[in-house]
């Protein structure tokens, strides 16, 4: 296996458009005694590997937030969280894209309610396979760890001992599968 | 811009209510400010009733929150949190979590007591409820202890320092709600 840093050999040389059905943003936070996932429904990205440097560009709808009851649906908007009606979006962007092997390092800026900050995501590259639609399709898989309370997201509630009961650790993941663009 | 004033003491000689009144001297005459007088009337939350049309009390208070540009609430402490009947009312108008007419709503809390402290932790307590509904909670806390020598024939607040905090409590609140109408622009 050959192991190369040059990334416009590294990428699949084109413009690649998100396939959204098969693709899922999303988050993982501990609270309470466990974990606690939640995607976005409405997502959308871009993989443009035609220049010189490529990159990847994505964005969440915040009032697309997908969990598995209405009350914490509607709390993860407000300003407590999010803060959809004033920032809409979550997005990135990528600025340096690394190759070795199928292993990936991107790193450029996330911009959660309103605030960016510099972000290293690792994962993996699917390399482009033919689907059954006659179309072109390769896969990244892709996650990172931000600390909420760079971005304003700071909720919290002391568990009876004093502790706090969500962790200010999130960590991120991105599946995306992309199509060619014609 | 309207400015909707709740007081979460029912009495007619609250401290509570001559703080919201003492408020709206503080306002710029373009904000109109109203009182609301009906939360006594509003029954205790059952979710059986929680139906259209809802009880007539409570389409009163959930259509004067949506109607206010802000909220402005003044609340006494009852053994070390809100009145009952004040987080009854919030418990009707938080219903339907992600349409609620508080949401995102820009929203500011005072206090008064006849103790010493100005009922800091109702008030603590009732900025984080108001949160968890969804409100735009605006930093600021006014804490009028010992209500009862704190104001003066007019109905004015005659110390200097709290009166001082409550105008920086109505104009981070009048500055949220102008932001807002921006957005919502």
């Amino acid at each position: 296996m050959s192991i190369t840093t040059d990334t416009r050999q590294a990428l699949p040389v084109g413009t690649w458009s998100l396939d959204p059905v098969h693709s899922t943003i999303g988050f993982e936070v501990d609270y309470l005694a466990g974990a606690f996932r939640g995607q976005f429904r409405e997502i959308a990205a871009r993989l443009d590997a035609s220049g010189e440097t490529p990159v990847i560009a994505g964005s969440a709808k915040v009032a697309s937030v997908d969990v598995k009851d209405e009350n914490l649906s509607a709390h993860l908007q407000s300003p407590d969280f999010f803060d959809a009606e004033r920032y809409p979006e979550l997005s990135f962007e990528s600025s340096e894209i690394e190759r070795q092997g199928d292993r990936l390092t991107v790193r450029g800026g996330i911009t959660i309610k309103g605030a960016e900050r510099p972000v290293e995501l690792t994962g993996t590259i699917t390399d482009p396979i033919s689907d059954p639609y006659g179309g072109e399709r390769l896969g990244l898989k892709l996650e990172t760890g931000i600390n909420r309370n760079e971005f304003g997201v700071d909720w919290n509630s002391a568990l009876p001992d004093g502790k706090p009961s969500l962790a200010d650790d999130v960590k991120l993941t991105a599946e995306l599968q992309f199509v060619r663009e014609a | 811009m309207k400015v909707l004033a709740i007081s979460g003491s029912l009495r007619s000689g609250s401290y509570n209510t001559q703080l919201l009144r003492a408020s709206e001297e503080l306002l710029p005459p373009e904000v109109d400010f109203v009182l609301y007088e009906g939360l006594k009337a509003v029954p205790p939350y059952d979710e059986d009733d929680d139906v259209q049309p809802a009880p007539p009390a409570v389409a009163a208070l959930r259509g004067a929150v949506a109607e206010a540009d802000a909220v402005l609430f003044a609340t006494p402490e009852y053994n070390s949190s809100i009145p009952g009947s004040l987080k009854n009312a919030l418990d009707w108008v938080s219903r339907p979590p992600a349409t609620n007419a508080l949401r995102n709503k820009p929203v500011a809390v005072v206090g008064a007591s006849t103790g010493a402290f100005g009922a800091v932790w109702a008030q603590a307590e009732l900025r984080k409820v108001l949160a968890a509904i969804g409100a735009r909670v605006v930093d600021g806390e006014v804490a009028v202890g010992h209500a009862p020598t704190r104001f003066d024939e007019r109905g004015r607040l005659e110390d200097e320092s709290l009166q001082e905090q409550l105008q920086e409590t109505i104009e981070a609140l009048l500055d949220e709600a102008e932001s807002r109408s921006l957005i919502l622009a």
